[in-house]
Parts: C-alpha cells; structure tokens; sequence
C-alpha cells in the first residue's frame, strides 16, 4: 500500500497566538487540557497577563456525543455481541446465509439510524442546524450504499449472472428518486403530457425496470396513436428482454444466447428505423443495446457513475464476472467524469471495493469518516467471513483488533457508552484485556451505583488489581468525609488488611472519643471479612461487648 | 479533535503548567502569579474553580496530582527552590455550599539549592512516594511511609547527575520483571555536557539508583521526557523532547549476559525523529494507553504522534492557535455537553478529525467545494463559521446521498423493501 505523506487535521484553538505562544497541554482519559503559555523564558520575571485568557478542553471521537447516533452504537453492539458467539456455529452452507444476515442486520440499523435523523433535519428549527442534520443523513447513506456494496461482493460472492441482479437492486436502493417521480407522474390527470414523463420512462429503462416502463408506454400509446404501434414494439422489446432470474434453471451460456439473439432483434428495428419518427422512442433502444454515448447524454438522470456502470453492464455485459467488474468500473467512472472533475473519495472507496481491495476499502474508509464506529464493525465482520489476511501489528496482531481498540477507546470517553466498549475489548485477544484494565480504572466513580457496576465488571473478569484498586479509592474517599463504615467495607472488599487496620484505629479512637462506636450494624455483620485484621477483629469483639481478656486471649491463640 | 469546552482561567501571570487528575475531572493550574488553582467538573459538564491559593514565593513550574488511592493530594514545585505537597482538607458544610474547597500545606522540601524543575509522583505501586529535579543537578525521591500522616515525608535518594535537571519520567510499569526505573533529562546547554539523558534503575541489592543508562545520540538540550505506559511489552518507549521529538525503545538485555547485581543493560533504538515543530521541543506526554503521543512546540502547535500497522510513527493531528481574538465569554457550549454536539469549534468543519488519517495516511486533503469530503465528519460541529456548500437553498429539504452535481433532488423517501 503506498504511503503518502500529507499534513494532518489541524484542530484550531482560538485566542492562542501559536506565532508568539506556545501550549502547554495535559492528557486526561477521554479529553485534552490546553493552554497557552511560554516556554522559553524560564526565568522569573514578570510577564504580563496572558494574551489567552482560557483553559481548553479538547475531545476527538464527536460522534461519541450525538443523541441519534447513540441508538446506532447501541444496537450494532448487540449485532456485533451475537456475530463473535455464533462465531463456533458458523459452519459449511448456512454460514454465508448467516453472515449476510449479520450484514443486513447492520445496514438495517444504518437505515433507521438515517430514519430518524432524517426527521430530526425536517423538525430543526434553524437552517443551519438542519442542514447539518441532512449532511449527516447524506454520511450515512454513502456509509450504507458501501456496506452494501461490499455486502454483494464479499460478503455475498454473488457469482457472474446473480451478480447483476444484486447490483441491480443495489442501485435501485440507493438512487431511488424514482419513485417520487413515478408518483408524481402517474398522479396527473394525463401522465403522459407531464413534463417529467420521459424523464421517469428513461429512468425506469435505465434502472432496468422494463415492465413498468412498458406500462408507461401504453399509457404513451393510448394518448398519442400516431406512435402506438412503435410503443408496442419497443414494449415487446422490453417484455421479452432475456434477464436471469432467481430460481431460473437455465444455465448461464443459454442466457447468454437468448439475450445475443434479442440484442440482434434490437439492432434491426434501429437499423430499419423502426423509431426513426421518435427519437425519444429511438433513444431508448439504444439505451437497451447499452449505447455507451446515449447513456451518458443521460448524466442527469443516472446521476452517478455507478448508476452509469451498472447500465452498462445490464445491457452491454449481464453475466459479467466479478474478476471482470473494475475494468467496467474504471472505464464507467472515467467516461461519466469525462475529464471534467476528479474521483472523490466516496468514489474510491466504491472503486477499490468494485477491485475486491478490501484493505484499501478499509484504508480509504477510516480516512474519509472522522469515526471508528464504521470500519471497525465492518472490518471485523469481513474478518469473520475470512477475507483479511493479518498484518502484524505493534499494538494488537491484526487490522480488526486495531479498528475494535480505536472504537471501544472511544466509547469509554462517553460516560455510558463505555459499558459498550467493555464488550468490545472482551473481543480483543491480544491487547482488549490490558486495553479495558488501564481504561476502566479511569472512570469516574461518581456514584456507589456506577462504582458496584465497573467492580462487578472487573470481578467477572478477575481484574484482581482492578477491583483492589478502585475499592482503595473509595475507601480512601470515605475515611476523608468521616464515614468510617463505608470505609471499611470497601477496604474489605479490596482486601486490604493494613487499611482495614488504619480503619479500625480510627473506629477505636472514635469510641475513645465519644464512648460509642458508630456503624455498630455494620461491625456486626461482618461475617468471616473481620478476620482480615487483627485490629479489625478486635473492634468487633469489643463493640459486641466481649471483654478485652477474652479477646487477648483469642487473639494470642 | 475539537474544542470541547473552554474555561476563563483567571491567573494574573503565565500559566506554566495544566494537569487533570486521574479520572478526569478535575485539574490543578499553575503560574508564575506563584498560585495553584483546582477546578472540578461537575455533573453537567461545567467546570468550576473550587480552589486557588498561593503556593510559593516565585513562579510554580509543575503541577501534578497523586493516584486517588492516596487520597486528594497535589505536588508542585518552583523557582524559590522548594517544592510541596497539598492534601485537600473536606471543608465545613459552608465551603461545601459555596463550593469552595479547602488545600493545606503537608510538606515542603527545600533541599535543593536552585529552582526546582520538576516533580513527578512514583507509580502508585512503589507507595506514596516522589521525585524532584533542579537546576542543581540533582534528582530527590522522597518517600510518604505513612499514607495517613502526609506531613512525615523522607529524603529516600539523592542521585547527583552532573548537570542542570529539567525533567524527570518514572516508568509506569508495574510489571515484577522491571525494577523502578527514573529517566532524568538535562538543558544544560554547555557543549561538553554529554549526558542529557539518564536513566537510573532501583537496585534491589544495593538498595540504591543506579546508572543504566546514558543516551549518547542525545546531545542538545533536553526539556521533556516521557515514559510510555505499558501494554504489556516487555519493552520500554521513552519520548523526548529536545531540538526535536525522539521516540527510542529501550530493550531489556537478559540478565545473564550482564554482569550480575549491576543494573539492567538495555538494546536502545531511535524509532521515531519529527523535527516537524521546526524548533524546539518543550513538552512531550503519552495517552492513558500509551498510544498517542502529544508534543507542544516553539511553533505554537502541539502535535499528536501515533504508529500505524506498519509500525511507522506519523503525525496524526495538529492543535494550533489561530491567534484569533477571544470575546471572553466562558464555557463555550451549551449545558449538555455529553449528549449534544452543539459544542461550536469555529474552524473545524474545513479539516474533519478524521479517525484514519495516521492509520492510512490520506491520499487528498478535503477540498472545498466537495460535498462528500467537506461532510466527512459523521458529526460536523455546527455553527461553523466558514460554511461550506452544503446546498440547502431550496425550500423543501433535499436528502441527497452523496453524488456529484448540485441539483436539489425532491425528498427520497425510504423503500418499503430492501429489494435485496
């Protein structure tokens, strides 16, 4: 893979002057500390009042934040949670099933994801906030239209013949103005005079929707008789266009004969111009013989080059091979440019997917999107359909546990989704473990809930230095705000014996003190846990009463 | 990276040093107005000042905090050639409601005869227990041996480097294979001076720091050093900043072929060299994984270092100032932060974060007109002050996916059916 080297992001801190500052800057678990000072004089004068008066706190994974996308995170967890543990039943025919499944299900989620923003963008109650929302639905449906695509050919292998038909439907999906501009059309009082009408004729040619474009056609014959009879031939033409379909026995050389002998048919009617009265009727049998020229005077209407490529394919190429597809694409693409504009990266993403470059699929994918949350599921997915080879890696062995690091690494900036990325490192065989352990100790513990949801986390694990150490911390917190109890069950809990003593003593000052012990119930109940230390089983036995002398003795013995 | 959040910081003199704690949500600044100050997140993301007080008689260099298993405590260290330890006192229910808190002064440690450089707090694992540095050459590492009575502080170690200290690194690893180990670096600019960078190692047997190791190919003045968490490696990483960023890597060589009872010989190689900040270095700090690096320097920039599959370190992004003027407005954003994006950062939406850009370096830049890659950011920060061509002028929202050409389109509606 070439490497190129090319200045990175530049993130903008305002009110820092970087031609005469500098910045000094903290690293905290999920953010970033910033602020503008000066390095170079180290000497103790006097400096003016700082030019930048503010503390920067700066965070990358944004998504992480969004409301609508925390559905999309949550739900493909559970996507991708049922994947790893299927992993072992995977096994001969119905594993690819399975696996498209899992794909469907992730593009599923996609989509409802793109749904609901979809109707945030029309609520917004600003311009510019709701532009952003339909630029954000726009990201997701390119992040679907690649997740399909690379469904079909990777995930799929639709061999030549099926492959058209799953290309087909591909582009059906997602350039699907078709639809609206049916219903417009046909809810006129005269579709055929509407001024869209060929546009949508030509449309559903191109999209190879031959039956309801030759219903559009005998709506056309109906009103205007002068070319009914030139209709209804190039309605037979489409009616009787040989096209593979599910479930057909036939094999793939007798399609291939039908559709060559078709093809000639059509070539004869434009030879004899049959439609020479009607050049939008004549365009539309070229369209059909996959006239390369008459395709692209329809730019507007294909509106891509995929769109373009796979019109070609379906009437110049149907049973092309998969081997075959990225000359068809690289040609597509260049002749629908024209040399007028360059390829975008959305378009190399499609290109080297149309190539079966998975890894420059990948590549090209964490460079366009600013989130892990795409390549990272779909890698390790493809990874589960056994089509990466692994690149050792300095920190995790392969691609997938990169991308699955970088995203759970994410989520625990978040202050629930974290609890997602636990999973995620659980699924990392090299680096997910330490990975979770320096993670997870960082979580803040603001409530007794949240700190007994990270120890039961961490005891599931065995993450015995995990569990001592957070425990440590709250006892340490609870002996500063005077509450002894909770001190002590938490130095029980992390089993340390020279805390549990530390606390003990200040129990036992206390009673010195003000001649009663406070947390009496708790003493009490401490079961076997009071053996811990010596000074602790002392402070139970002498506040249930026993007297000292027995307890010297019990102690000596 | 976009900026989250920015807080008014109210010292009356350069800031020399920001430090979170270890969960993040708090931090300590320090200045040469000679006080510290602490702030607290709270649950709505606001942060406010609960603290500030002097801390010493000249300009405070460092400021760092312990691992909360010891408890609220903070080090700092300055040019009146001390350095002390503050533990937070839980105030009156008063100082509570006011939210105010309350830092007493535990010790002071005033054996060095010049400014003190540094302090750094020793792995939670070796104790309560910290390094010094100063310009008088000399590292201290003084030990707490009571967690509970943080005024008893003893001078462990005084390990004499021959030249002026300004910075100090512990090793975080806590592996038993590893003995405690302290990176000590020196900006001493004198030319005779070699040995800007040492590292010394806990001898169990001697009970004393040792020399492990000089970094020879090190020879310009050293003002930063770093030591990278451990994943688990049986390696170390140290950064440095200097003349420019070095990343080595420091390989323990078996003990058998050392002669026993000296300290560890380690395999060093330079893995990474970026003189990118074209000048001096000052700063250089790793992520909690130990990932990323960051580094700050005399451009103005602080730049962030990571390595890809290939095992090749590149700079993956860049935090610059843009020297625009600030209109002094606090807590930029709005009261939730952690669950909107609505956190405007003015210029970002030109240069996406991408996610990828140092795992596969970028082929293209984003360019200006592309409607694809000016929308890359799944989550564009709004408000942006350049707006890109994101057409929206019609009326009716378009719901382009992305394509090229910029005809509104009339709404797509979602297919009933997958089709698939």
């Amino acid at each position: 893979m070439e490497e190129l080297d090319c200045e990175p992001a530049i993130t903008w801190i305002p009110g820092v002057n970087s031609k005469k500052k500098q910045m000094c800057f903290d690293w905290g678990p999920g953010e970033m500390l910033l602020c503008e000072t000066s390095f170079s004089k180290k000497v103790d004068t006097s400096e003016k009042v700082p030019s930048c008066p503010f503390i920067y706190i700066v965070r990358k994974d944004v998504d992480v934040y969004s409301q609508i996308l925390r559905k999309l995170f949550n739900e493909s967890h559970g996507i991708f949670i049922g994947l790893q543990r299927i992993e072992e039943e995977l096994t001969g025919k119905s594993r690819k099933a399975q696996l498209v499944r899992v794909s469907k299900n992730y593009r599923s989620v996609i989509r409802a994801c793109m749904e609901e923003m979809h109707q945030v963008a029309i609520a917004a109650k600003d311009p510019a906030s709701g532009r952003q929302f339909s630029s954000q639905v726009s990201i997701l449906s390119a992040m679907e239209l690649i997740w399909n695509l690379c469904e079909i050919l990777f995930i799929e292998v639709a061999p030549a013949g099926p492959l058209l038909l799953h290309l087909l439907d591909w582009v059906r999906l997602h350039v699907c103005e078709v639809d609206s501009l049916s219903a417009d059309v046909l809810g006129s009082e005269n579709p055929s005079k509407h001024e869209s009408f060929w546009n949508l004729v030509t449309v559903l040619v191109l999209q190879g929707r031959l039956d309801e474009a030759r219903q559009m056609l005998s709506k056309e014959a109906d009103a205007n008789p002068s070319c009914a009879s030139m209709c209804r031939i190039l309605g037979d033409l489409m009616r009787t266009m040989p096209i593979l379909s599910p479930g057909n026995t036939q094999t793939l050389t007798e399609l291939e004969l039908k559709w060559q002998h078709w093809r000639e048919e059509c070539e004869r009617h434009l030879q004899d111009s049959t439609f020479a009265a009607s050049p939008r009727l004549e365009a539309l049998c070229k369209i059909m013989l996959g006239d390369e020229a008459t395709l692209l005077e329809h730019k507007e209407l294909l509106s891509n080059w995929y769109h373009f490529l796979v019109t070609r394919l379906l009437y110049s190429n149907p049973t092309v091979k998969p081997i075959d597809l990225h000359f068809y694409a690289q040609s597509s693409l260049d002749m629908f440019l024209g040399g007028e504009s360059s390829p975008e990266p959305l378009d190399n993403i499609l290109m080297a997917a149309f190539e079966f470059d998975i890894h420059q699929v990948i590549k090209e994918c964490s460079i366009a999107l600013s989130n892990w949350w795409f390549v990272a599921h779909l890698t390790d997915l493809l990874d589960h359909c056994r089509l990466l080879q692994s690149h050792n890696l300095y920190f995790g062995s392969n691609m997938r546990e990169f991308l699955l690091l970088e995203y759970a690494s994410g989520l625990f900036a978040h202050h629930s989704l974290w609890q997602l990325g636990v999973d995620y490192f659980d699924y990392c065989p090299e680096l997910g473990r330490v990975s979770l352990e320096l993670h997870i100790e960082r979580i803040p513990l603001n409530t007794e809930q949240k700190a007994l949801k990270v120890l039961r986390i961490c005891e599931q694990r065995q993450m015995t230095e995990q569990v001592r150490s957070i425990c440590k911390i709250l006892a340490m917190k609870a002996v500063r705000n005077n509450r002894l109890g909770s001190a002590l069950s938490w130095s029980i809990r992390a089993k340390d014996a020279a805390f549990a003593t530390l606390v003990s003593d200040r129990f036992l000052r206390d009673y010195c003190e003000r001649g009663c012990f406070s947390d009496l119930d708790l003493i009490d109940n401490l079961g076997p846990a009071m053996m811990l230390s010596d000074r602790l089983t002392f402070l139970v036995y002498h506040s249930a009463g026993i007297s000292p002398d027995l307890l010297f003795l019990k102690v000596c013995l | 990276m976009f900026v989250a959040r920015s807080i008014a910081a109210d010292h009356k003199d350069l800031i020399h040093d920001v430090s979170f704690d270890f969960h993040g949500r708090r931090m300590a600044t320090c200045s040469s107005d000679q006080s510290v100050k602490v702030w607290d997140k709270s649950e709505s993301g606001d942060w406010h000042c609960t603290a500030s007080w002097k801390t010493h008689s000249g300009s405070v260099w460092r400021v760092t905090w312990a691992h909360p298993e010891f408890g609220q405590v903070l080090a700092s260290c300055s040019f009146d050639r001390t350095a002390a330890v503050w533990e937070e006192i839980v105030g009156e229910s008063n100082d509570k409601l006011r939210g105010q808190s309350h830092w007493v002064k535990r010790t002071t440690l005033v054996d060095s005869r010049t400014s003190v450089t540094d302090v750094k707090f020793a792995p939670k694992h070796m104790g309560l227990m910290l390094a010094t540095c100063s310009a008088d050459g000399i590292v201290r590492i003084y030990e707490a041996p009571d967690v509970m009575n943080l005024s008893q502080w003893s001078l462990q170690h005084e390990i004499s480097c021959k030249l002026s200290c300004s910075c100090i690194s512990w090793n975080p690893s806590s592996s038993r294979a590893h003995s405690p180990m302290i990176a000590v670096g020196s900006d001493d600019s004198s030319p005779n001076a070699m040995a800007k960078v040492q590292i010394f190692e806990y001898n169990e047997n001697t009970r004393k720091y040792a020399k492990a190791e000089t970094l020879m190919t090190v020879t310009d003045p050293v003002h930063d050093i770093a030591f990278a968490p451990n994943l688990g490696r049986s390696f170390h990483i140290l950064a440095i900043a200097t003349k420019d960023v070095r990343i080595f890597t420091l390989k323990p060589v078996r003990k058998e072929l050392t002669s026993s009872g000296g300290p560890t010989k380690f395999e060093i190689h330079i893995v990474a060299q970026f003189d990118n900040h074209n000048s001096q270095v000052w700063r250089v700090s790793w992520n909690i994984t130990g990932t990323v690096l960051a580094s700050s320097g005399d451009d103005g920039c602080v730049r962030l270092w990571k390595a890809n599959y290939m095992d090749n370190w590149k700079c993956t992004g860049i935090l610059k100032g843009n020297g625009s003027p600030v209109n002094g407005t606090s807590q930029l954003g709005n009261s939730n932060p952690s669950l909107s994006s609505n956190t405007p950062n003015l210029q970002n939406s030109l240069h996406g974060s991408s996610a990828g850009r140092y795992f596969f370096p970028p082929l293209d830049s984003p360019r200006a007109g592309s409607r694809w890659s000016s929308c890359a950011q799944l989550l564009p920060p709004p408000a942006p002050l350049v707006e890109h061509s994101c057409d929206a002028d019609s009326a009716n929202l378009q719901y382009p996916h992305p394509r090229r050409g910029d005809r509104s389109r009339p709404l797509n509606p979602l297919p009933e059916n997958e089709g698939v």
